[in-house]
């Protein structure tokens, strides 16, 4: 049914659709709308014997998952930033003991300074956790990707995040249609696991391994993501037949078919990015977009087809590696190994910074006219970084950095006007 | 007719022999048709307390619940030596997922067999003193306090063990650890600090709290029977010597852990909802020394010079235990 729905209300209505059994979490702005509907949905007896459990962490919340999909059950839990990071010893282990379980990530930065506005720091400090990492454009592809992401995580016995952009995805209300019970069940079927634990037939799970198996344990690991890199498409179309709706795949090409130069995203941003594409390509510029929706594993050779024969590729990633610049950029670059084309690294969107489509279009300009630098920072206040940079260059004592900074911003707002 | 409860010790030593009992008070251990949840041929140290109250908890556990049950372990020394790959001792289902989880991931096996409708299957989750009372301490807390249908064991060796004999919060006053280590003004660990967890689990008010000691296996057999009879969060705190931190005998791991329990240092008592119900009573009060001479973890107590100050103190907490539980009172808790 279509709806006028806010994405956290639509991914709990859909995470509800594939019959959970046991949900736990932990509150954390911006994940906590999905949780509280699910809690109340369960509550009100709408999920059948589902569980929720209120817990006292987002560590403590991925491990009730741990134990109850270890017994069998179908979990899901949402968490973001700091609450991703402080359950990070439970996202390796999760995939490590191959529990498909399935987390949304209301993409946070993650602080210091504390900020609680959407980049993809968050997800992208857990990126080679062991997790399948799913990224949704929309709300209606965030509630469509949970739909398939049990699917997978079950048949392949591995954790999926279904990365949705905190506030921008999460809090917006935008038309959704979602599935009804009967069709989310054709799609899903019961949870069947490979390992149970079960009093008639015991088995250990989590012995100790030395360094006589642990390599090989790792290589079936990344054999299992690399099945996914054919799962991932053919669940996206399996999806499209039953829902007639194209959601998730590994990669999605917009206006590629001349286009020399590519502007690669995650996430929400793509609407923005296709936005400049259109205005560039009325400016005369072959311009191009990529999504790329499955971020682990990483579509490295579909990137290297779709990708042959442009002139220069830029990726735009909200998130920032400190001390060598991009993340995103560095596999783009490992996938593009050899052959002849660029790749910038534009660093945009951090703690929620806004991307407007006229700074990506000045942007593409600029790469065009080899004119960024590398990395480059979109939209960064070059005068108050200056600023505080001299200020600290006289003073040895400047005192915290942030708080300096947001002054020194602020008396160059009172400044201009 | 009259009747008289049988007294263990009858034989004239400390032995609580079963030849004396009527068959149905026979521990679990001594009965044919025990589970031999814990099998033989695992890693555990000579005189390994962990091991035998893991092999007695666990039995008996299995025994209460109709052998419908999941055991999850944090890691550690009873991880490590029960389960290294490709081997495992365990004969049921059990699993190990983190250090400091033990307690949230039995939670969610528990809600798992919620969720199914399977209420014939128990769930234990057991750890040492460092996953309970250090690291784990946040997932205990929040397992307790939603009342989750676990029993957690505890078993306490009093430091680090697996790691190679480190300070956790359940480290004796004084005792000698590698972080701890019997040098400087204060040797040892430092007095006033640490926790008791069993009185922290009752201020949750969960249904049953019990302490428990390897020296008195018929009283750990009773006490899990108990709490298995129970639903809801429950907790057992295990005293359980270990000769390699402690620098004890291993063959002395029985008579060691006696007199924890002889001493007061270590009161066995059982708490229902928040209260105390019942304590077991010291039968022959020991001085403290007693039990430390017989570990090198507190040599530095008396060596090279005797510290009567310290041990005076020790003294004062067996003293203030068997106050606050009437340990050599005849009450009627």
């Amino acid at each position: 049914m279509r709806a006028q729905i806010e994405g956290s209300q639509a991914v709990a209505e859909a995470v509800v659709l594939c019959r959970p059994e046991v949900i736990a979490a932990y509150p954390i702005s911006p994940q906590t709308h999905i949780v509280e509907r699910l809690s109340r949905m369960v509550k009100q007896g709408d999920a059948g014997r589902c569980q929720y459990l209120n817990v006292e962490s987002e560590f403590g919340a991925l491990s009730v998952l741990i134990g109850a999909s270890a017994a069998g059950a179908r979990t899901y839990t949402a968490t973001t930033s700091q609450g991703l990071l402080f359950m990070a010893e439970a996202v390796y282990n999760a995939a490590g003991l191959g529990l498909p379980i399935v987390m949304t990530i209301a993409n946070r930065a993650v602080g210091a300074p504390i900020n609680i506005w959407n980049d993809h720091s968050d997800s992208m400090a857990l990126r080679d956790a062991g997790w399948i990492q799913l990224y949704a454009e929309t709300g209606q592809e965030a509630a469509d990707l949970h739909i398939q992401a049990f699917r997978l995580a079950e048949e392949l016995s591995c954790p999926v995040m279904v990365c949705m952009d905190g506030y921008i995805l999460t809090h917006a209300y935008e038309p959704i249609d979602l599935p009804d019970q009967a069709s989310v069940d054709a799609f899903l079927p019961p949870f069947s696991p490979v390992q149970v634990l079960d009093p008639n037939d015991p088995i250990s799970i989590g012995a100790m391994v030395g360094p006589e198996a642990f390599t090989e344990v790792k290589y079936l690991a990344h054999q299992q993501h690399l099945r996914a890199l054919t799962l991932v498409p053919d669940i996206a179309d399996s999806f499209e037949q039953q829902f007639h709706r194209g959601s998730g795949g590994l990669y999605r090409a917009y206006r590629m078919a001349d286009a020399d130069t590519v502007v690669i995203a995650l996430g929400s941003v793509i609407g923005t990015i296709k936005d400049a594409v259109d205005e560039l390509r009325d400016e005369g510029i072959a311009a191009g977009c990529v999504k790329i929706g499955c971020y682990r594993p990483f579509p490295t050779m579909q990137l290297r087809t779709a990708l042959k024969g442009v002139s220069r590729v830029i990726v735009v990633e909200k998130d920032l590696a400190v001390g060598i610049g991009g993340i995103v950029s560095a596999d783009v670059r490992m996938a593009l190994n050899g052959l002849p084309i660029p790749v910038h690294t534009i660093i945009a969107g951090l703690g929620g910074r806004s991307i407007p489509a006229e700074s990506l279009k000045q942007m593409v300009r600029d790469a065009r006219a080899e004119r960024l630098s590398e990395p480059y920072f979109l939209d960064l206040n070059m005068r108050a970084v200056d600023e505080e940079l001299a200020r600290r260059h006289e003073q040895r004592r400047a005192g915290p950095l942030a708080e300096q900074l947001i002054r020194t911003m602020n008396a160059i707002g009172s400044k201009v006007s | 007719m009259t009747t008289q409860r049988i007294k263990f010790y009858q034989t004239g030593t400390y032995t609580a022999g079963n030849r004396l009992l009527d068959d149905e008070a026979r521990t679990v251990q001594s009965r044919l048709d025990r589970t031999n949840s814990l099998n033989s041929g695992h890693r555990a140290c000579q005189g390994c307390g962990e091991a035998l109250g893991a092999r007695y908890a666990i039995d008996a556990a299995m025994r209460a619940s109709n052998n419908q049950l999941i055991a999850i372990n944090a890691t550690g020394c009873l991880e490590v030596f029960s389960s290294p790959y490709p081997e495992s001792a365990w004969q049921i289902p059990w699993m190990h997922s983190l250090f400091g989880n033990a307690p949230a991931v039995a939670s969610g096996v528990a809600a798992a067999l919620r969720a199914k409708g399977r209420d014939d299957v128990k769930v234990i989750a057991q750890g040492g003193d460092g996953a309970t009372v250090d690291i784990g301490f946040g997932c205990l807390s929040g397992m307790f306090e939603r009342n989750d249908d676990v029993l957690y064991l505890c078993y306490d060796n009093e430091a680090y063990m697996n790691t190679g004999v480190q300070r956790s919060g359940a480290t004796p006053p004084f005792a000698r650890t590698n972080t701890t280590q019997a040098v400087g003004k204060a040797p040892g660990n430092l007095v006033g600090t640490g926790k008791n967890v069993p009185r922290i689990a009752m201020a949750h008010g969960i249904p049953y709290v019990a302490t428990a000691s390897v020296a008195d296996l018929h009283d750990l057999e009773a006490k899990v029977t108990i709490a298995m009879g129970m639903s809801g969060a429950r907790y057992i705190h295990l005293h359980v010597p270990c000769p390699l931190g402690w620098g004890s005998d291993p063959a002395h791991t029985m008579k060691v852990a006696r007199m924890a329990v002889e001493s007061g240092l270590f009161p066995l008592f059982e708490a229902r909802s928040g209260a105390v119900v019942d304590r077991t009573k010291i039968r022959r009060k020991v001085p403290v020394e007693r039990y430390l001479e017989l570990q090198t973890r507190f040599s530095h107590l008396f060596k090279p010079s005797r510290n009567d100050e310290a041990i005076a103190a020790v003294q004062a907490i067996a003293d203030e235990n068997i106050a606050m539980y009437g340990l050599l009172e005849d009450s009627n808790l």
